[in-house]
């Protein structure tokens, strides 16, 4: 059951507003307030939109849940795998071994106010990612089994 | 490489299930066989990992992992001032007990479980709530980190309350689900406000660090209620067993099986904060009578409780519910002469190993019989007493395991149950003779119940409607086997247990200054 032209074109322009806003708050989590769960919650919500907007079946075709399923994993196993890396670079786990190396994410922190270096915390950035990855297909997910037990007449 | 894996043992013990368990359901896509031997890989470097992990500890002393430190031993950074900062995890005997019983059980389940749950329709989140449960206890077990160990709790909520309503049954599995999440999640909150209040008065959540610095405030003693009824609730013991029933019948048996073991790392969780979180600061008197009169109940009620059952597995739950009160009542009497230390030395530590042994003892044949009761169930279609008969004539090697279970549950040499029970009366009757008498006489009731149920499921004549019922599958005898064969090695050699695991393990609960010493340093 799809809503009139107007949401629907709302919610177009939202759309990607929402998306920018989340990856925007799952970028910086090592800058500023948020994160990878606050931003993947953010990119969730555009999902959401798309059901009200639109319906549960253009969600489905959108995303289905293979698909999300499959990002959710990916973001469990890169967390996972960022974390366990370090035992074969041979610290301990969960040591940030790009921190300060000049490589990804590796710039040292400037002394003194800034405005905020995004090339800089090490893995934190990188499991930022990973934690977006599946908060968003996660809550997806939860969307999508939510509405399969509504039936299109009740809705 | 082998050097790097021992150096990181516990963290690669909680690692390797959840990598598994995330992995899996990728790789389900392929094919069941695919998953099947994933799942079987994974568990089987979890307990390679694990028995390595209780093999240092046991050889090493306490042994401390620190999350993302410079070294793994290092808990205090140079520059930090004196407190420890970082997550770290702290397995001393009483952890590494506890893993070896969560790998062992954990094995022979996921073996068990191979063949008992292929008919199921969906198995993609199966494996991944089973792995991330044994992940989940082998954290609450290690982690040295109050809030740690509450996400752990929490993990393991959820994964077993996923688990338990996994088979549907029209409806009845789903709310044997929500009320043991429920329950949990009432216990999460209380745990977590109680750890808000530690948290607010010492500005530390490391079990050590807190420990050093707890004071018996009122608000400290409003933390303990908070966590003993938290912990209490969740390893099911009266008067907050009600969802044990519902939630051991109706989860697979593979899954009760290992409910089991939850339950029992809820009851490391609250013999860990009264000995080791607040050690002589309690007033071990009352706080040990209250433990005491919580296992007095739960053996009673529970026994009580599970004779008029029809229900197999119902009536195998309350007998869960009556045994926990054991351990209850054996590290209660344990607490309450904490801190006299003639009556510690004299019957308080063989309570204490008495209480520690049985939960081991308890694990292993409490699983043994699920899975029999499983086994039964996978070839018969029904749990119900009223309706089995002469399967001893079909299921033979069930049948022996069963009698091996059920033997070891009421305490009959030569099985582990007597052996731990044994320390427990003796030590018992020397604080108190009346709980000692209760305790003999949960016993009997508990044989007699058994007896019962023996007689309905596995004499008489082979029933018409049974002819086609055949001995249970290959894996899952092998599961059976394994712990069957712990029944009797820890019940004919019970010294051996209780000199190298056991007593490692009692001392490491009641010697605090040990714990802080291993996290914090000698100072």
């Amino acid at each position: 059951m799809r809503m009139s032209k107007i949401v629907r074109v709302s919610a177009d322009l939202l759309y990607a507003g929402i998306l920018i806003f989340g990856f925007y708050v799952i970028m910086h989590g090592h800058l500023t307030p948020g994160g990878g769960f606050q931003g993947g919650a953010v990119i969730a919500t555009a999902l959401a939109l798309i059901v009200v907007a639109y319906s549960y079946e253009d969600l489905l075709a959108m995303a289905g849940k293979l698909r999300l399923i499959v990002q959710e994993s990916a973001g469990l196993i890169l967390f996972l795998c960022i974390a366990l890396a370090a035992v074969a670079i041979g610290t301990t786990v969960f040591a940030n071994y790009l921190a300060n190396t000049g490589s990804l994410f590796g710039m040292t922190v400037p002394f003194g106010t800034n405005p905020g270096e995004l090339n800089t915390g090490g893995v934190i950035p990188l499991m930022n990612i990973a934690v977006g990855l599946e908060v968003w297909a996660a809550l997806g997910l939860v969307i999508l089994y939510l509405l399969s037990g509504v039936s299109e007449k009740e809705a | 490489m082998i050097a790097a894996i021992i150096a990181n043992a516990p963290a690669l013990l909680i690692g390797i299930p959840l990598l598994g368990a995330f992995f899996s359901p990728l790789i389900g896509r392929i094919s069941r066989d695919a998953r099947a031997l994933w799942v079987l890989a994974i568990i089987t470097l979890t307990t390679l990992v694990g028995l390595l992990t209780a093999y240092l500890v046991y050889t090493g002393g306490t042994v401390i992992y620190v999350f993302g430190a410079a070294a793994t031993t290092l808990s205090i950074p140079a520059d930090s001032g004196g407190i420890p900062v970082r997550i770290l995890l702290t397995l001393d005997a009483l952890s590494a007990l506890m893993v070896i019983i969560t790998v062992t059980v954990g094995f022979s389940v996921i073996l068990y479980s191979l063949s008992s749950d292929s008919r199921r329709s969906s198995l993609e989140a199966y494996y991944t709530l089973f792995l991330l449960m044994i992940a989940s206890v082998l954290g609450m077990v290690g982690t040295g980190d109050i809030f740690n160990f509450f996400v752990f709790l929490e993990i393991s909520s959820l994964a077993a309350a996923g688990l338990v309503a996994y088979k549907v049954e029209k409806g009845r599995a789903v709310e044997a689900g929500l009320k043991y999440l429920m329950v949990s999640m009432i216990g999460g909150i209380f745990f977590l406000f109680a750890i808000a209040i530690l948290y607010g008065q010492y500005n530390a959540l490391n079990i050590a660090m807190l420990a050093r610095m707890i004071q018996w405030t009122p608000l400290d003693k409003l933390a303990l209620v908070l966590m003993i009824t938290a912990l209490a609730a969740k390893c099911g013991a009266v008067p907050m067993h009600f969802w044990t029933p519902d939630a051991y019948s109706m989860a697979p048996s593979a899954v009760t099986a290992m409910l089991v073991v939850v339950s029992q790392a809820s009851l490391y969780g609250l013999f860990r904060i009264c000995f080791t979180l607040y050690g002589l600061s309690l007033s071990y008197v009352v706080i040990g009578w209250v433990i005491i009169i919580l296992g007095l109940l739960s053996m009673v009620v529970g026994v009580t409780m599970a004779i008029p059952q029809k229900d197999i597995k119902r009536l195998m739950a309350y007998h869960a519910v009556s045994q926990t009160g054991y351990m209850l009542l054996g590290v209660g009497v344990g607490l309450a002469v904490l801190g006299d230390q003639a009556l510690l030395s004299s019957f308080g530590m063989t309570a204490m190993e008495g209480g520690i042994f049985h939960i081991m003892n308890h694990a292993i044949y409490k699983g043994l019989l699920f899975l029999t009761a499983g086994a039964i169930i996978y070839q018969v279609g029904t749990s119900d007493l009223n309706r089995m008969g002469g399967l001893g004539h079909r299921m033979k090697w069930t049948m022996i395991f069963f009698i091996i279970g059920a033997l070891a549950i009421a305490g009959i040499p030569p099985f582990n149950g007597f052996a731990s029970k044994f320390l427990i009366y003796e030590s018992v009757f020397a604080f108190n003779p009346v709980l000692s008498i209760i305790a003999m006489v949960v016993s009997i009731l508990t044989l007699a119940s058994f007896v019962k149920v023996f007689h309905s499921v596995f004499m008489g004549p082979p029933l018409p409607e049974f002819q086609h019922v055949k001995e249970a599958p290959h894996t899952m005898l092998i599961g059976m086997t394994i712990l069957a064969a712990l029944v009797i090695i820890s019940g004919i050699f019970p010294a051996f247990f209780v000199e190298h695991l056991i007593a490692p393990a009692a001392h490491a609960l009641a010697d605090q200054g040990a714990y802080l010493a291993a996290v914090l340093g000698g100072a």
